[in-house]
């Protein structure tokens, strides 16, 4: 397991480096303690309505961080000698994947904590909700790996910020029904609005996985072709 | 993975391997043969093709025209090959920062696939070898700059390569950490192979079995720092430094001299017969005074001169 060896040096890149971990974890974590002060006067900022929308949130930039990463990496010479050794490509996006999947992991329980103890209800089932976040988690990160390979550092502000426009107006934050239209067809072609979609039914209506499961393969869907791209992409990097 | 090495075979061969960028030819059909347990150099000034060869090599580039063999492997055909048996330390200093030494090392070592006991007992040694071992637990963003070039050539060396690619392993490096990195580079000969690349004459000259001279691309000699040397006129130079040198006074000198050169600090003049004492009547009358006279010894500089007409460091 090669690419163990590189996502516990990455592992530790991330977890030592107090401002990312400010700013993926931390921020969310602000946003939703002062969101949900709205709570009282519209439903949408009730924590069981907010954290979703606000993980996902936390996800685009945990993607944001990634992509800054790997990107910084690509241009350094450690990369150079790291694509010197006998890893194959799927190792390395492995390796980049891993550490922000673990970031994931605890900003979706710390979020999940939080809102708990501010008042969110799941209904449904927890793991069902965390399954799907998941998978939401890695399609951001892989997002966040194809940005990485592509762009150097300073046109990623850009992507960053087209991103999380898509996130917020692709149903993570607006009612596309209300919305309608043009916006309505993008947000319903997107994985967002499916992966907020899943999430909310599962912890408002308590249903199971049978009602979510088109919602879900959307968003697994959307989650292969982008890793896919992810390995291809690095692939090719590999060799100027 | 085994350091053994094979005597009778070439580690490296390169065949008529090039690279191209749009119009610019940055590596033009170069030809090497590096011999298992040599230390060659290739020597040239920045953008002559070094580090566009060595990448290649590394197949961290892939080459536009002809190829080469790393231990008898293809890089293009078999890059997984190539990468299990060589090790390479790139021209920047290439370490995680926030990573300490045991920790840069044990992840190289990991990456090749070294089992964690004999990967923890190499990195004790090599980080005794590169006088790192009481920063050992450091973090590298701590280190001077020639800590972090030992601890990047020790990741090189961590997994025991057969075939060590060093690019410019004392660039922007003090002359005392220079010196240190000579000695352990030196004390790999005939235990590894080494191409390194510098633009460092006396680097080359100090540590080299043999040196490829590389301009614009192309390999333009070939040979050991002696044999270079050798091949360009044994006649002796001797150098006159004088402050004030005037057109006229050298003018006088090629008088007495038939070669004379102006260069920045006097002149050189070649030929057995220089004589100090005959300069001294050319120039005391015209109120210019030697500072310094000497026969001037044969370097690598040289020999670029006169391949090129330019000199390395210009």
């Amino acid at each position: 397991m090669r690419s163990l060896e590189l996502a516990t040096r990455n592992f530790k890149e991330v977890w030592r480096d107090p401002l990312s971990l400010g700013i993926t974890i931390g921020l969310p974590v602000l946003l939703l303690l002062v969101l949900q002060a709205f709570g009282e006067f519209e439903e949408v900022f009730t924590p069981t309505s907010l954290t979703p929308g606000i993980v996902l949130f936390g996800f685009v930039m945990l993607m944001f961080s990634a992509a800054m990463t790997l990107s910084r990496d690509r241009e350094s010479a450690l990369f150079a000698r790291l694509l010197t050794a006998p890893v194959r490509a799927s190792d390395f996006v492995a390796a980049y994947s891993l550490p922000y999947l673990s970031v994931a992991i605890i900003q979706g329980i710390v979020l999940f904590a939080i809102g708990a103890f501010l008042g969110l209800e799941v209904d449904g089932s927890v793991g069902l909700v965390f399954l799907v976040i998941f998978v939401t988690a890695v399609f951001y990160i892989g997002l966040g790996m194809i940005l990485g390979s592509l762009l150097p550092l300073a046109p990623l502000s850009g992507a960053y910020a087209v991103v999380l426009l898509l996130t917020i107006f692709g149903g993570a934050w607006m009612d596309l029904e209300a919305i309608g239209g043009v916006f309505q067809s993008i947000g319903n072609a997107l994985p967002f609005a499916h992966a907020l979609d899943a999430t909310r039914a599962v912890m408002i209506d308590g249903v199971g996985f049978p009602a979510v499961a088109t919602d879900f393969y959307w968003v697994v869907g959307y989650t292969l072709v982008i890793v896919a791209l992810a390995l291809i992409l690095f692939k090719r990097k590999m060799l100027e | 993975m085994s350091s053994a090495i094979e005597s009778d075979a070439f580690a490296v061969q390169t065949f008529g391997i090039s690279r191209t960028y749009g119009d610019l030819t940055a590596v033009d059909g170069v030809d090497l043969a590096v011999g298992a347990g040599e230390l060659f150099s290739l020597l040239g000034p920045n953008g002559a093709g070094k580090t566009t060869t060595i990448k290649m090599l590394c197949c961290l580039l892939r080459p536009t025209g002809g190829t080469a063999t790393i231990m008898g492997h293809d890089i293009q055909d078999d890059p997984l090959s190539v990468k299990r048996v060589i090790a390479v330390s790139p021209q920047e200093t290439a370490i995680a920062e926030r990573l300490n030494a045991w920790e840069n090392l044990s992840l190289m070592a990991g990456l090749h696939g070294i089992e964690k006991q004999a990967a923890r007992k190499k990195s004790g040694e090599l980080l005794e070898m590169m006088g790192l071992t009481g920063r050992g637990e450091d973090r590298a963003k701590k280190y001077s700059g020639g800590m972090k070039r030992r601890l990047s050539i020790a990741m090189a060396l961590v997994s025991d390569p057969q075939v060590l690619f060093l690019d410019e392993p004392t660039l922007g490096l003090d002359p005392q950490s220079r010196r240190a990195i000579w000695e352990h580079i030196e004390a790999l000969r005939g235990k590894k192979t080494v191409l390194l690349t510098t633009h460092y004459l006396e680097e080359a000259d100090a540590l080299a079995d043999r040196v490829a001279v590389i301009d614009e691309g192309k390999i333009i000699a070939l040979g050991t720092p002696g044999e270079l040397k050798g091949r360009i006129s044994d006649t002796p130079v001797m150098v006159v430094e004088a402050e004030n040198l005037t057109a006229e006074a050298i003018e006088a000198l090629r008088q007495l001299y038939p070669v004379v050169r102006a260069i920045e600090a006097g002149v050189e003049i070649e030929g057995e017969e220089a004589s100090v004492y005959d300069i001294q009547d050319v120039l005391r009358p015209r109120g210019i005074t030697i500072q310094s006279a000497y026969r001037k010894q044969v370097t690598l500089d040289d020999v670029f001169l006169h391949l090129t007409g330019k000199q390395l460091r210009e």
